[in-house]
């Protein structure tokens, strides 16, 4: 399998132009091997969960606790609109659907810089920028979270606060991957005619842009992988309180107390739930949360 | 960079006598094969060594893909007919007059003689920067060579670039778009029909590619509808030298006049975008009005407008203004 393209420059200077794109096959070939795999494992192989019973203190928590504000939505369902439009007008012409693709492709990237812009200004300003951070207790619960994966290990692992580890590592995977395909596709603009600027293809050297289509190209592949990862966990049955969640916003109190610790995940910067009155006894049956390496919506 | 040398890399050669064997052979070699008409484009591209198919399928013996036959609606040319017999056709001359100019004034008789009405109009961009060999966006790289700032670009695009600005250089392509001609392309899935204008991809749909041909496809024959026979035709093509040269800008029209106004009409040019262009807006202008003077000024406006030359090319402007009022002071003479 080709996995770069190189070629002579005119001065005989060998140059890289690209990703090959049998690459583009083997990010589908990888997501789709994952989805199998992991729907295997859940099937097969993951050890039963066996309805449980948890004491928790639920007083003072709300039916509904929201998980996701408007905003947030909004800004993740427009991110998901511009990563599909750039995903579709990257990738379709190269399987040979052909389309005018170039400006609705770099009008989708610009929609989605946009909205990342806003992500991050929205996660450090009006959000707790802390609790995507990865920390002790993160690895702690990863660390049981494997062993329970490879059967070293009954116990489930602790809970986690509002995100899980393998949320806050998907996280960070999409957004290296994400400001990689952001910044080398503004670069990458600068070859093409916009309103903002004429084209100008001496903005960097040869090798430089081909280093620049090799990371584009990367990034973009790696795009496919990721979110054939991210729509699969969207769609499992255990996990459509998340997808649920993206959507109206709230998760029922009883997913809250399921499957997130109130002391890691404090609501209304109270301890609601967990220094509550009186303790409700909150029976939960058959759900999972231990079997999922990565994602949820 | 390419180099001229006097053999061509080894391939493999296959001489089909049908239709049928062409297809099943285009269909088992694909993106390998390369399909070998006339040969005077796709000579040039294995001597130089930038294309270097393994399988080369050569039409010569295909007999079905030459000659012209009338059909109940007009006239069907196979495409391995030669330029000179597209030239001189009686039919093709007495009913479709564009085409017949527009064959007359490719190359030079030699070239007429062995190039073929469908290499001429599939035919590959002239950019010297693609044929040289370079890695362009057309040969799969990341570059226009051809749109920089130090490029030598008069002969480029002023209309639909999209990272590349190579242009079409077909002679018989904006004469068959004047005459809303059908492409017939078989493959091993059957037999699809195509408009003229709509056989040609620009680089924003696919930049390595001319055409809407696939790997497997075969271009067979030309239909020529009756809708526009023996309308006023007007052919022009302008040229640094009058022989052996491509257009720098052609224009091919069929109007139709009738009580002293333009009823219908159909013009194209070539030389100054990716792909033939018709020019839509210019046949809805005209459409109604005398034809005059004034039309025919207005008629080159509207041309060229949103055109954007590149530093050597802007020539191309006043130019391509003046074949259209050419086209359209003809009905006037």
């Amino acid at each position: 399998m080709e996995i770069l393209r190189r070629a002579a420059n005119p001065w005989g200077q060998e140059v890289l132009v690209g990703i090959a794109w049998d690459l583009m096959w083997a990010a589908l070939i990888v997501g789709a091997v994952f989805v199998v795999a992991h729907g295997i494992y859940v099937r097969w192989i993951a050890r039963p969960t066996t309805p449980e019973e948890a004491f928790v203190s639920g007083a003072g928590v709300p039916e509904r606790v929201t998980r996701h504000t408007f905003s947030s939505r909004v800004f993740h369902w427009l991110m998901a609109l511009a990563m599909f439009a750039l995903l579709l007008t990257a990738f379709l012409p190269i399987v040979g659907i052909r389309f005018p693709w170039v400006t609705i492709h770099w009008i989708a990237g610009l929609v989605l810089t946009l909205t990342i812009v806003y992500h991050i200004f929205h996660a450090m300003l009006r959000q707790n920028f802390r609790s995507m951070w990865v920390g002790v207790d993160d690895v702690s619960e990863g660390s049981r979270a494997l062993a329970r994966f490879f059967r070293r290990s009954r116990g489930l692992p602790p809970k986690p606060g509002k995100y899980p580890l393998d949320h806050k590592l998907y996280h960070h995977a999409a957004a290296v991957v994400s400001v990689v395909a952001i910044v080398t596709g503004v670069l990458m603009m600068f070859r093409i005619d916009t309103p903002f600027w004429n084209q100008n293809p001496y903005f960097l050297s040869d090798s430089a842009w081909g280093i620049m289509y090799v990371l584009h190209g990367l990034s973009g592949v790696a795009l496919i992988t990721l979110i054939i990862a991210h729509i699969y966990f969207a769609v499992r049955p255990e996990k459509r309180w998340l997808t649920r969640s993206m959507v109206w916003g709230w998760i029922q109190r009883e997913e809250y107390l399921l499957h997130h610790d109130p002391e890691r995940w404090v609501l209304n910067g109270g301890r609601a739930g967990v220094a509550g009155v009186e303790a409700d006894r909150v029976e939960v049956a058959g759900a999972t949360s231990d079997t999922e390496p990565s994602g949820g919506a | 960079m390419a180099v001229i040398r006097d053999m061509m890399p080894a391939f493999e050669l296959l001489q089909p006598t049908s239709v049928e064997d062409t297809v099943a052979l285009l269909q088992r070699h694909g993106e390998r094969a390369w399909v070998l008409a006339g040969g005077l484009d796709s000579l040039d591209w294995l001597k130089d060594r930038v294309k270097r198919p393994e399988t080369v399928v050569e039409l010569g013996g295909v007999g079905e893909l030459r000659g012209v036959r009338p059909t109940a609606d007009g006239l069907e040319i196979g495409a391995l007919t030669t330029l000179s017999e597209v030239a001189s056709h009686r039919e093709i001359v007495e009913r479709f007059g564009v085409l017949s100019t527009a064959a007359r004034h490719v190359a030079t008789p030699q070239i007429r003689n062995q190039g073929t009405i469908g290499g001429n109009f599939s035919q590959d961009t002239r950019c010297w920067y693609y044929r040289g060999g370079w890695p362009c966006y057309r040969a799969g790289g990341n570059t226009c060579y051809a749109a920089t700032p130090q490029s030598m670009n008069r002969e480029h695009c002023v209309f639909g670039a999209s990272r590349c600005v190579a242009v079409n250089a077909s002679d018989t392509a904006p004469a068959l778009i004047a005459l809303d001609a059908q492409m017939v392309i078989r493959n091993a899935g059957g037999e699809r029909v195509v408009a003229a204008e709509d056989y040609f991809l620009g680089p924003d749909i696919d930049i390595t590619r001319m055409t809407v041909l696939e790997p497997g496809d075969l271009l067979t024959h030309i239909r020529i509808p009756s809708t526009w026979a023996e309308a006023r035709f007007y052919f022009e093509k302008a040229r640094d030298r009058q022989s052996w040269d491509f257009a720098l800008v052609s224009v091919a029209s069929a109007i139709v006049v009738a009580g002293g106004q333009i009823e219908r009409a159909r013009i194209a040019v070539n030389g100054v975008a990716p792909t033939p262009v018709r020019l839509r807006d210019v046949e809805n202008l005209v459409q109604g009005m005398q034809p005059n003077e004034d039309t025919a000024a207005a008629a080159g406006e509207l041309a060229i407008r949103g055109a954007r030359p590149l530093r050597h090319n802007d020539y191309k402007l006043p130019l391509t203004r003046n074949l259209v009022r050419r086209a359209l002071r003809a009905l006037d003479a």
